[in-house]
C-alpha cells in the first residue's frame, strides 16, 4: 500500500470519532445532554488545558506511566524468562507449569483486598498487581511460541551444525516471536486495566487518583478527561507494540502487504 | 574392506579405529555400511545392510514407502544410530563439510533472506563477508542470484528447493544425502532440478545418495541403483550409461524395467 493510500485508510478511521464528538458537542449545547451527566467536549478540553497549565495532569500521567512500565518490566521479564525456560527445558516445565496454570485461574484483581492488607496503598501494591496481570499473557504466549516452533527447522539447524546458542537465536526465538508479540499486546491492555482499577481503589497520585478526587468534588469534566487519557495511553502503547511487530516480523507474509 | 583407506570410523560395536591417512585418491571409499541393523522398539526396519560406496559415486536408493530409505539416510547423516553393525565414513577432507542432508521439504528459515538461508550451510565453516560471497556464488549456480535478498515466502516451490540445494552445497560436502527432495515438484520443474543437480554433481564431484520414488529419475541420474526391500538390499544395479543421458532411451528403459520387476515381481 502506498503512503497516500495508507493515509487515506487511516483518515477513514477518524471520520466516525469526529462525527460522534461533533454530535456530542451539539447535544450538550442544545441542553439535550445535561452537563452533570456528560460535559461537553469543549468543557473537557478546557479541563485539559486547566490541568496542563497547573502541571497536575503531566505529573499524574507521569506517575501512572512510571507505575505501568515498572510493573510491566517486572512481570513481563519474569513471564518471558519462565516462558523461555519452560519452552526449552522439560524439567523446568514439569516443575512449574502445573503450579502456574493453577495460579492463572485466579483473577488477579480478586487479590486486591489481600494486596491492600499486605502493602497498604503504597507503590508496591500497584506494582505487584500490574506485574501479576502482565505476567500471564507474556508467559503463556512465550511458552506457546517456543512449543510451536517447527521441529523440522530445529532438526535442520542441528544437521547444519548450529550449537545451542545459534539454534536459539536463529531458529527458536524468531519462530516464537509472532506468538510473543500477541502476548505483548495482550499484556499491554491488561497493564492499563489493572492500573486503572488499582489507582481508583487505592492511590494518592496518578490518573486514577485524579479521577476519584474529581468525583468527590463533582468535577465531571476531569473524570471524563481522565478516562479519555487512559484510552489514549492504551492506544499509544498498542501502536508502539504494532510498530515494533511490523519492524521485526517483516518476513511474515501477514506483514508484507500491510 | 581395506581399513587402511579409512580414517574416521563410527563404529558401534568395536572401539573407533585410530586415524590413518588415506592411501590413495583413486578408489577412495565415501562410506560403508556393514551389517547395519536398525530397530524401533521391536520393529526391525533395516535388517543387515551392506553397502560400500566409493567417493564421488551417485547412488540412488529406491524402495516402497516405509521400507526404511529415510532411516538409512538418517543413519548416514548421523541423525540416528544403528542398533547394531557399523557405519564407516571416509577421511574428512580439508575445506569440506562432511555430510549434508537435503530434506523432502525445503526447510528454509522464513525469517531469513534467501542469501542468509544459504549461509546457514556455512555454519562453523565461514562467516561474515566470506560466507556472504560464497552464498552468493552458489546462488548464482542454481540461478537465483537475483533473488538473494528476498524472503523465502515469495519463492515458488521449485525455487525454494533450489535454495535448499544451494544451502546443502555451499559448504562443499563430501557426501550429499537427498531424501526425495524433488518429490513435491511438478514434472517439468523436476526435470529441470534433476539436470541442475547432475550438473553441479559433475562439477563438484561429491558423493550423492538420492532417495527417490521415481525409477526414471534414479536411472537418469545415478551411477548405481540400490533397491531396498524388507530391510535388505534386494538389488544393487550399476547404470553403465554415458552422460549426458537421453531421457527415455532404450537403454535406460531396460534398466527401469529390471528395477520395476524387482520391486513388484
Ligand atoms: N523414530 C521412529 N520411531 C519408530 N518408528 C519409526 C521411526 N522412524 C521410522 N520408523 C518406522 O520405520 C519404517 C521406515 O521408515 P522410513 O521413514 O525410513 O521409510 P521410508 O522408506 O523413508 O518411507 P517413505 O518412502 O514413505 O518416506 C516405518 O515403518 C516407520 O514407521
Ligand atoms: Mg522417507
Amino acid at each position: 500500500m502506498s503512503f497516500s493510500a495508507r493515509l487515506h485508510a487511516n483518515a477513514i478511521g477518524w471520520v466516525l470519532p469526529v462525527l460522534v464528538i461533533a454530535g456530542w458537542e451539539i447535544a450538550s449545547r442544545a441542553g439535550v445532554m445535561p452537563a452533570n451527566v456528560l460535559p461537553a467536549p469543549s468543557a473537557v478540553a478546557e479541563a485539559f488545558w486547566r490541568l496542563t497549565l497547573s502541571g497536575e495532569l503531566i505529573r499524574n500521567i507521569g506517575v501512572s506511566t512510571a507505575r505501568a512500565l515498572a510493573g510491566f518490566a517486572v512481570g513481563g521479564s519474569i513471564g518471558f524468562a519462565l516462558g523461555l525456560a519452560n519452552g526449552l527445558s522439560r524439567l523446568s516445565r514439569g516443575l512449574t507449569d502445573t503450579t502456574l496454570q493453577m495460579i492463572r485461574n485466579i483473577p488477579h484483581l480478586a487479590l486486591i483486598p489481600l494486596v491492600i492488607l499486605w502493602f497498604g496503598i503504597d507503590e508496591e501494591a500497584k506494582l505487584f498487581l500490574v506485574a501479576l496481570g502482565v505476567f500471564f499473557p507474556i508467559y503463556v504466549n512465550t511458552l506457546l511460541g517456543i512449543q510451536s516452533v517447527d521441529p523440522q527447522l530445529v532438526e535442520m539447524g542441528r544437521v547444519y551444525g548450529m550449537d545451542g546458542r545459534a539454534l536459539f537465536f536463529r531458529v527458536i526465538l524468531p519462530g516464537a516471536l509472532p506468538a510473543i508479540f500477541v502476548g505483548l499486546r495482550y499484556a499491554l491492555g491488561i497493564m492499563w486495566l489493572t492500573l486503572i482499577v488499582a489507582e481508583t481503589i487505592s492511590a494518592s497520585s496518578g490518573l486514577g487518583y485524579m479521577a476519584m478526587q474529581a468525583r468527590e468534588f463533582l468535577l465531571i469534566d476531569v473524570v471524563v478527561l481522565s478516562i479519555l487519557i487512559y484510552a489514549l495511553l492504551g492506544k499509544l502503547a498498542d501502536s508502539l507494540a504494532r510498530l515494533l511487530e511490523r519492524l521485526s516480523l517483516g518476513w511474515h507474509p501477514a506483514f508484507q502487504n500491510g | 574392506m581395506p581399513a587402511a583407506s579409512l580414517t574416521a570410523v563410527r563404529s558401534f560395536v568395536a572401539a573407533p579405529v585410530p586415524a590413518r591417512p588415506a592411501i590413495a585418491v583413486e578408489g577412495r571409499r565415501a562410506f560403508a555400511f556393514k551389517g547395519v541393523e536398525k530397530r524401533f522398539g521391536d520393529k526391525t526396519v533395516l535388517d543387515g545392510i551392506d553397502l560400500d560406496v566409493p567417493s564421488g559415486q551417485f547412488v540412488a536408493v529406491i524402495g516402497k514407502s516405509g521400507c526404511g530409505k529415510s532411516t538409512l539416510l538418517r543413519l548416514l547423516a548421523g541423525l540416528d544410530r544403528p542398533t547394531s553393525g557399523s557405519l564407516t565414513l571416509g577421511a574428512e577432507e580439508e575445506g569440506h563439510s562432511r555430510t549434508r542432508f537435503m530434506f523432502q521439504e525445503p526447510r528454509l528459515l522464513p525469517w531469513a533472506s534467501v542469501v542468509k538461508n544459504v549461509e546457514v550451510g556455512l555454519t562453523g565453516i565461514a562467516a561474515g563477508a566470506e560466507a556472504w560471497q560464497r552464498a552468493l556464488d552458489i546462488l548464482g549456480e542454481v540461478g537465483l542470484a537475483d533473488r538473494a535478498d528476498e524472503w523465502p515466502s515469495v519463492l515458488s516451490g521449485g525455487q525454494k528447493q533450489r535454495v535448499a540445494l544451494a544451502r546443502a552445497l555451499v559448504g562443499h560436502p563430501q557426501i550429499l544425502a537427498l531424501d526425495e527432495p524433488l518429490g513435491a515438484l511438478d514434472a517439468l520443474t523436476r526435470i529441470e532440478m534433476q539436470q541442475l543437480l547432475e550438473r553441479i554433481w559433475l562439477a563438484q564431484k561429491f558423493t550423492a545418495v538420492l532417495v527417490t520414488h521415481d525409477v526414471a529419475e534414479a536411472v537418469a541420474l545415478a551411477d548405481r541403483v540400490v533397491v531396498i526391500s524388507e530391510g535388505r538390499i534386494a538389488l544393487d544395479l550399476d547404470v553403465p550409461v554415458a552422460r549426458p543421458r537421453r531421457r527415455g532411451s532404450a537403454e535406460l528403459a531396460r534398466l527401469e524395467g529390471t528395477i520395476l520387476d524387482r520391486l513388484f515381481g
